[in-house]
């Protein structure tokens, strides 16, 4: 009950775009049409699966206050904390670049059909920004991680794929010479972001 | 100062604005602006990261290998997030700052105008250029980041830097203003504004 809690409230609540503004970037630059910003969206919410709970494991095993105890007595003070960001941006980095890979190797469509936005996801904001609001939010195992990063990634999805559909409708209408394009893309989710806010405080 | 330093200079803050025209690192610049004095730090810090980055990736610009040379910035910028995040976190018992901070500071590795001034200038030009025009870009990120805040938290909370503006004249804060969604509406407003004046800036 407390994963479908956590899983309700990441896609919903919690919503990486329309709460905290992760992935802005890559959310305004690839959300012209639906079908590659459901590529994106996919790739997003596998690259949070895999990344967050190895980061869970970084965090909990090697860089918390007191984390590196399971070495030895002599281990148990050290605080490797300050290293986090540059560790979590490595995991990121090398993941991105095996998935590239392995996507490359054994699922040909796919790697044509997503193209330049495979490897830009190591600069997506959402990915460690996931990372890191999971260290914040101090999850006490690695199932609540891993729920956390798919919901997320699902939320992440919805939300780009929810845009291109409006945008593609956009084109037709008449918007001031001013706001076009990107000015209005701007309101647009900031009015989606309010009608997201009728989520807030659900909970199962 | 030669013509073309000043305009390497004024470009980035008006023109060529990172968030207005060329929509980059919106991602961690949103979520800070509830308030001027996380949107100052958050300016600040970025003015610093960016600044440095440019300079220090600009020194090693002969010696990067093509390849390789998206990991080495990425570890540049964050080895330079990471001395910003340490300086802050020493300062925290004389200027507490708001804990969700520190995840947006760690978020600028991840932010587009870092890597896209270092890969779009740094690389091809001389030091002392590629510091001032690391600085101007975060200049312009800051000030929009400011102008937003502004409106924010003067009509949000009655307050400027926390000191009671509006609500001493006995003004009802209005809370639309603090959630996230006012934040994307005021920066299409910006935009709106911006183009109307510069209509060369207008998209079709």
């Amino acid at each position: 009950m407390e994963y479908i809690n956590l899983f309700v409230k990441s896609i919903f609540v919690d919503n990486m775009i329309f709460a905290y503004f992760l992935g802005m970037c890559s959310y305004l630059a690839v959300s012209k049409n639906v079908k590659t910003a459901n590529g994106l969206g996919i790739a997003v919410i596998a690259m949070l699966l895999i990344t967050l709970p190895l980061n869970y494991l970084l965090n909990k095993f090697v860089l918390q206050p007191g984390a590196l105890s399971w070495l030895g007595d002599k281990f148990a003070g050290v605080d490797l904390s300050f290293l986090s960001f540059i560790l979590f941006i490595a995991v990121i980095a090398a993941f991105t670049q095996v998935v590239e890979m392995v996507v490359e190797k054994f699922l040909p469509a796919l790697y044509s059909s997503l193209g330049i936005y495979l490897p830009l996801i190591a600069v997506n904001c959402a990915i460690l920004g996931g990372s890191l609001f999971m260290q914040q939010r101090e999850f006490g195992n690695i199932g609540e991680a891993a729920v956390y990063a798919f919901g997320s990634g699902i939320g992440w999805w919805l939300a780009i794929v929810a845009l291109a559909a409006i945008r593609e409708k956009l084109s037709y209408s008449n918007v001031p010479a001013g706001l076009k394009g990107i000015g209005i893309t701007f309101i647009t989710v900031g009015l989606m972001g309010i009608a997201f806010m009728a989520f807030m405080g659900i909970s199962l | 100062m030669n013509a073309k330093l000043k305009e390497t200079i004024l470009n980035p803050i008006l023109k060529g604005n990172p968030i207005t025209v060329l929509v980059l690192g919106i991602c961690s610049s949103l979520a800070v602006t509830v308030e001027l004095k996380g949107a100052l730090v958050m300016a600040l810090s970025v003015i610093v990261v960016t600044g440095m980055s440019s300079l220090i990736c600009s020194l090693l610009r002969k010696t990067i290998p093509n390849r390789v040379r998206i990991i080495i910035q990425l570890v540049v910028v964050a080895m330079m997030v990471i001395l910003v995040d340490q300086v802050l976190k020493s300062f925290e018992a004389t200027f507490p700052l708001d804990k969700q901070l520190s995840v947006y500071i760690g978020l600028i590795i991840t932010n587009c105008i870092v890597m896209g001034r270092i890969e779009a200038f740094a690389l091809g030009n001389k030091p002392i250029p590629s510091l001032l025009d690391g600085l101007a870009n975060g200049v312009g990120y800051g000030l929009i980041l400011i102008i937003v805040a502004f409106f924010r938290e003067l009509f949000g909370s009655g307050t400027l830097f926390g000191i009671p503006v509006l609500s001493a004249l006995g003004y009802t804060n209005n809370g639309l203003m603090i959630l996230p969604p006012m934040a994307l509406i005021l920066i299409g407003c910006i935009i709106w504004v911006q183009r109307s004046i510069q209509k060369d800036l207008q998209e079709n």
